[in-house]
This record gives structure tokens, C-alpha cells and sequence, in this order.
């Protein structure tokens, strides 16, 4: 996993809610074997008509915005465990999604792909979009050991919180296959300490 | 202290708290398929790493599968290699594997309690969100992310931190023509899509107890879609009359030994839940939903809210736009184009049966395309056994071979661009059931009804 310790860009906002996983990327696009190229259909059914053009009025085809942040409303990636939605989000450039909170599923997955998921209160996140829409090129800088994130523009500074492993794991590259690993001996010791097998 | 049902499994399966408060919670059951295990494979290869515990895996091919020739190779290149991919893998690292045409093949989440591998008191995950459905018998189950599911592959462990408890109780009886479906489809209209997220729900309550556990699976299964963790309900007669004498359970000695232990196996008295839902079962009509996710559900007799938060109209707008639908609307004689009877929510024995005794001596309504699909070879089988294929038949019912088939679309099942489909699955987002598909979730009571009508109706007028 790559590491993650602070991040200067300007945000792309999404003003919806309850964002699922399946318009993040959806299933007819789950067929691949290896966790690339999933950027390509990254809300494939917003982003493109059927025939493949781009349909203009959706945020990622507005020139006006780029990033390497994506604003949602709350409750995103609810749905399906497909961590390809992370993967998709990360392939298409995207290093931080913020909202006001993420169904759990889609926060693990992000956390395990090296994509933060930055939680600010309602308030906070109806403060950000304001600014965001209003000009494509306002910048926010993200320093994930500080746990702030900050507009140079006007000065503000939101606090975010993050399980304090995780934050540890997002800025070292570490995964949790590692640590896991280095616990076999007391895994194994549970194992043969139990009174069911079933 | 007392403690939680849930507390109870956890607790016994920690193997250690991480420094940090991470529980290192040890996993009983991984079930895999074909769509979020590859990638997860090819880390133990990179990392040139065993499987830990290949004997605690079961692999089955269910998401792509189709539902038609099932003994013939699989047409869809993409579909096809993934499947192939599963099989390669099951057999280098020594999984057992019920793929396509074995006799216990089926969704994941239907062959896992009737072999007997979903068992009281066990923790169980997948690299699916419906993995919830195995809490209807006491278990701790979830769904997984693919790291998560080479995580488990490497150590039959994963690093989680404990979520909070919810309780949902629901007393009392439900009316005729009400079934698990309604009481899920209800509970997630009244708390919201995301209203458990945090959260591991148990439901209890006289009329959760006085479900088969059919219908309590079909309850569990759905605890995703209001944001759970999971769902889970305390193990009783009904859930040991179910598990005994199925392949993987316990025999005999074992068996008794695993009884006394299940019976310990509820929330104490005294639990305190973060947080309480009460619901009436009786309060509970049959329900239908209108918009792009399971939150938005009403009574088939009600209508569309008018009203919505400032905050969330745009998103309800937009959802409503989608589905082609009014605030304010009844969606009584709406027309349907198709009725989808199938999924880990609805594609049991007791599923078909209750369409089949519906429909029997009736016929679907000509505009209508209605299929099933059952969740396994097993309950395939059963069905056939029972003559319900031909009740199913006779009425203009096509049943298929096993798979999710038309519940997300992965294979050539698919609802096209704009057509209404009545669904007994767990998703009405945009596009879950092909690009442009408009998904109205309901239970499979209301789907053969509404098949036979062939338009949005009040089934109470129509009940046999």
C-alpha cells in the first residue's frame, strides 16, 4: 500500500447522498481478476450514456473541477462489499473522499486501499461544498498526522478523526496482512485452546 | 456483567486486543466465490503465502453464473475466466469447491446453512455484504472487503474493532399476507439506509421468534442495507430443528455437546444496547419499495412522501426522476414488465412454495416476463421433487437453475433500460439490475401476485 501523509488539491464535489457502491462501479464491471483498470468505469453510469459518450452535466466531465478529492454527501459507499469500489476511486486518481460518514464496509476497503476516508460533521462537509462549488481551484490540504484539514484560501481548519492504527498503518504503507502475520504463534494458541472445532 | 448475544461469539473468538484497542477476532467459516476472491489469491501468491486453514474455506461460483444450460460452458468470455479462475485456485491451494454443476452448488448464502456450515455461536465472513444472512442462526457473520479476504486466507484472523449494539424488537403477530420480507422492508423504511451504520442489530421480539428461519434469514440478510455490520437473532428450537442432521453439523455426542452450548447463547437480561427500536407486527403492512435504495419503502396501499429534509431533496429528486415516479404518488395499478423471484433474500424452498401456492391454476399476465431462480441445486431439486416446476410452469413462470442471477446483473440476466421489475432481491439502486432498470423491492408473496395482475395491486383484495 502506498503511504499517505499529506495531499495539496483542489476537490471534486458530488452533492448527493447515500452514494452506493454499485454507481461507484458497478457489477457488470467486477469481472477482472486483478485490481487494476477499474478507474475507467469509476461511475460508469453517471459519467457516460450508453454508447459510450460522455454525459456532460456529471461533475468528473465538468472542466471547471479536478482533484485528487471527491466530496460526497453522507452515508457513501453503502451497499456491496466490492472493494473495487475503493480501488476504482484510487485508480481513477482519487486519494481522499470526504463526507459527513461512510457505511463501514466501504470505510475498511478504503483504509486497506490507501484511500482515506475523511469524516467531518454536517455542518462541516455543507461548508465545504459551498467553497468547492463556487471555484473548481480552491485548494484544501489534507495532513492526516496533523488529522486536519485545511483551506489556505480562508484560513479554516476542520479536525477529522482516525482510528489511531489505521492512521499509523495509512502513513508507514503498512497493511493489516502484516501484523496479522507476525501474531501466528497467538493465533495458533487460541486454536488449540478451544473447546469447539466445529 | 451481562452481555450481548453478540458480545457472547465475539468475546469467544478474540484471539487478542492489538495495542490500540483492534480485537484480533478469529474466523470459523470464510465462504468464497468467484468475483472477490481472485485478487485475494494472487497476494498469498505474491507474498508467496499458504493458505492458513484451507479446511475452514467453502468456494462456490454463484455471482456471474448462468441460469440457463448450466452444463454447457459458460458463453460470457469475462464470466467465464473468472469462474475458471476460481476453479484453478480451489484447486492449487486445496479448497473445497461446489462449482457449476455440483450438486450443492448455489448463492453462497443459501448453501451455507443448508449444508450445516452456518452454525450457532460461529463467526462467519465473505467477501460479501449479505453475509449477514447467517446471523438468523447466532452467528457473528459479515461481509468483507478482498484485503479482508486474503487477511483471513493468511490467518483465519482479521483486526476489527467492536461495533456498537443495536437492538430491533418486534412483538406481536403479523397480518395475513405479511411476511419477513414486510417486517425487514418495514424496519429499513422506518430507520433508513444508513440508520444502523456502527452497528450490529440484534432483532428479537415474539414475532421475530415465530418466524421459520427462512424468514429469519431473509430478515438478517437485509441488515446491510440499513448499514449494520450484521444482524443476528438468538438461536432457539427452531434454528436446532433446522440445523440437525445436515451434512456439516454435528453428530451425535457432538451434537448434544453443541446444543448445551447454543442454549447459552442469548442477550442476558440486563444488556444494555446502545441502541432500542419497537416495533408493532401487526403495524406492519405488506410493503413495496419506490426509490434507488432499500430505505425508501411504503405500504403497497400508500403513498410516495411528499415532503422530504431540505438537505435530501436532490438526492430524493433525482432517485424519483430515476424510477420515473411523483412525490406524493400511489403506485397502486402500476404497470410491471417483469417479476424477478430469486437472490440470498428469497430463492428458498419455502419461497417457491409460497409462490407456487399462489399461482397454482393461475396465469401470470401476458406483458409480464416473471422468473425464478432458486438459491441452489438443492432447493432446485427439492422443488422439482415437490411438483412446484410444474405448478411454476402451468402458470407462465419460467424457472431457472441456480445463481443471483437478475439481483445485480452480472450475467445475461437483465432487466433492460426503463422497464419496472418487481424483485424479491435486496437492491433497487440505479442500474442494479441492468443499465436504466427500475427495481421495486417487495416480498415473493407480493411478486406473484403482482406477476399474475401484471400491475401494482393491494394483494389483501387478492389473497387465495
Amino acid at each position: 500500500m502506498e503511504k499517505f501523509q499529506t495531499l495539496h488539491s483542489a476537490a471534486v464535489p458530488l452533492p448527493l447522498e447515500n452514494i452506493d457502491t454499485d454507481q461507484i462501479i458497478p457489477a457488470r464491471f467486477l469481472k477482472a481478476t486483478t485490481r487494476e483498470g477499474f478507474g475507467e468505469n469509476l461511475f460508469r453510469d453517471w459519467r457516460f450514456n450508453a454508447d459510450g459518450t460522455p454525459k456532460p452535466d456529471f461533475v468528473l466531465n465538468d472542466a471547471c473541477y479536478a482533484g485528487q478529492i471527491l466530496l460526497a454527501g453522507k452515508n457513501f459507499g453503502c451497499g456491496s462489499s466490492r472493494e473495487h469500489a475503493a480501488w476504482a476511486l484510487y485508480d481513477a486518481g482519487f486519494r481522499v473522499v470526504i463526507s459527513s460518514y461512510f457505511a463501514d464496509i466501504f470505510r475498511g476497503n478504503a483504509l486497506n486501499t490507501g484511500l482515506l476516508p475523511l469524516q467531518l460533521t454536517d455542518a462541516e462537509l455543507a461548508r465545504i461544498f459551498t467553497l468547492a462549488e463556487k471555484d473548481g481551484d480552491t485548494e484544501f490540504v489534507v495532513n492526516l498526522p496533523e488529522q486536519t484539514l485545511h483551506l489556505p484560501a480562508t484560513g479554516e481548519s476542520f479536525h477529522f478523526d482516525i482510528d489511531a492504527y489505521k492512521k499509523e498503518c495509512l502513513i508507514n504503507g503498512y497493511d493489516d496482512i502484516d501484523y496479522l502475520l507476525s501474531q501466528k504463534p497467538a493465533i495458533e494458541a487460541y486454536e488449540s485452546g478451544r473447546a469447539w472445532t466445529w | 456483567m451481562a452481555k450481548s448475544l453478540f458480545d457472547k461469539i465475539w468475546d469467544a473468538h478474540v484471539v487478542k486486543t492489538a495495542p490500540g484497542g483492534l480485537d484480533i477476532v478469529y474466523i470459523d467459516r470464510h465462504l468464497i466465490h468467484e468475483v472477490t476472491s481472485p485478487q485475494a489469491f494472487d497476494e498469498l501468491e505474491a507474498r508467496g503465502l499458504p493458505l492458513f486453514r484451507p479446511a475452514r474455506i467453502l468456494a462456490t461460483a454463484d455471482h456471474n453464473v448462468p441460469t440457463r444450460n448450466q452444463h454447457l460452458p459458460i458463453e460470457e468470455p469475462l464470466s467465464r475466466s473468472q469462474v475458471d479462475k476460481l476453479t484453478a485456485n480451489c484447486a492449487k491451494y486445496g479448497v473445497e469447491l461446489y462449482g457449476l454443476g455440483h450438486a450443492r452448488q448455489g448463492i453462497v448464502h443459501v448453501i451455507g446453512p443448508e449444508l450445516g456450515l452456518t452454525l450457532p455461536g460461529t463467526t462467519i465472513v465473505c467477501g460479501d455484504s449479505h453475509t449477514s444472512t447467517h446471523g438468523a442462526f447466532g452467528a457473528v457473520a459479515f461481509g468483507i472487503g478482498t484485503s479482508q479476504v486474503a487477511q483471513v486466507m493468511a490467518t483465519q484472523c482479521l483486526l476489527l474493532s467492536r461495533p456498537k449494539r443495536m437492538r430491533i424488537s418486534v412483538d406481536g403477530e403479523l397480518r395475513p399476507g405479511v411476511t419477513a420480507k414486510d417486517l425487514i422492508l418495514y424496519v429499513i423504511a422506518q430507520l433508513g439506509t444508513g440508520g444502523a451504520t456502527g452497528y450490529f442489530v440484534e432483532y428479537a421480539g415474539s414475532a421475530v421468534r415465530a418466524l421459520s428461519m427462512e424468514g429469519r434469514m431473509t430478515v438478517c440478510n437485509m441488515s446491510i442495507e440499513m448499514g449494520a455490520r450484521g444482524g443476528l437473532i438468538a438461536p432457539d428450537e427452531t434454528t436446532f430443528a433446522y440445523v440437525k442432521g445436515r451434512p456439516y453439523a454435528p453428530k451425535e455426542a457432538a451434537w448434544e455437546q453443541a446444543v448445551a452450548y447454543w442454549e447459552t447463547l442469548y442477550s442476558d437480561k440486563d444488556t444494555v444496547f446502545e441502541v432500542e427500536h419497537h416495533f408493532d407486527a401487526a403495524a406492519i403492512p405488506p410493503m413495496i419499495t419506490y426509490g434507488t435504495n432499500p430505505g425508501m419503502g411504503i405500504a403497497l396501499t400508500g403513498h410516495i412522501p411528499s415532503e422530504v429534509p431540505a438537505s435530501e431533496a436532490e438526492s430524493f429528486d433525482k432517485s424519483l426522476q430515476y424510477m420515473g415516479f411523483q412525490r406524493g404518488e400511489s403506485l397502486l395499478g402500476k404497470e410491471i414488465n417483469y417479476v424477478f423471484i430469486g437472490s440470498c433474500t428469497n430463492s428458498r424452498i419455502e419461497d417457491l412454495r409460497a409462490v407456487a401456492a399462489y399461482v397454482q391454476g393461475k396465469q401470470k399476465a401476458g406483458h409480464v416476463e416473471a422468473i425464478i431462480v432458486p438459491g441452489s441445486k438443492q432447493v432446485e431439486q427439492q422443488a422439482i421433487a415437490e411438483g412446484l416446476d410444474k405448478i411454476l410452469a402451468a402458470a407462465g413462470f419460467e424457472l431457472r437453475e441456480p445463481g443471483c442471477s437478475a439481483c445485480l446483473a452480472m450475467n445475461e440476466d437483465k432487466i433492460p433500460a426503463g422497464a419496472y421489475c418487481v424483485a424479491t432481491s435486496n437492491r433497487n439502486f440505479e442500474g442494479r439490475q441492468g443499465p436504466g432498470s427500475r427495481t421495486l423491492l417487495a416480498s415473493p408473496l407480493v411478486a406473484a401476485i403482482t406477476a399474475v395482475q401484471g400491475r401494482i395491486v393491494d394483494i389483501t383484495q387478492y389473497l387465495n
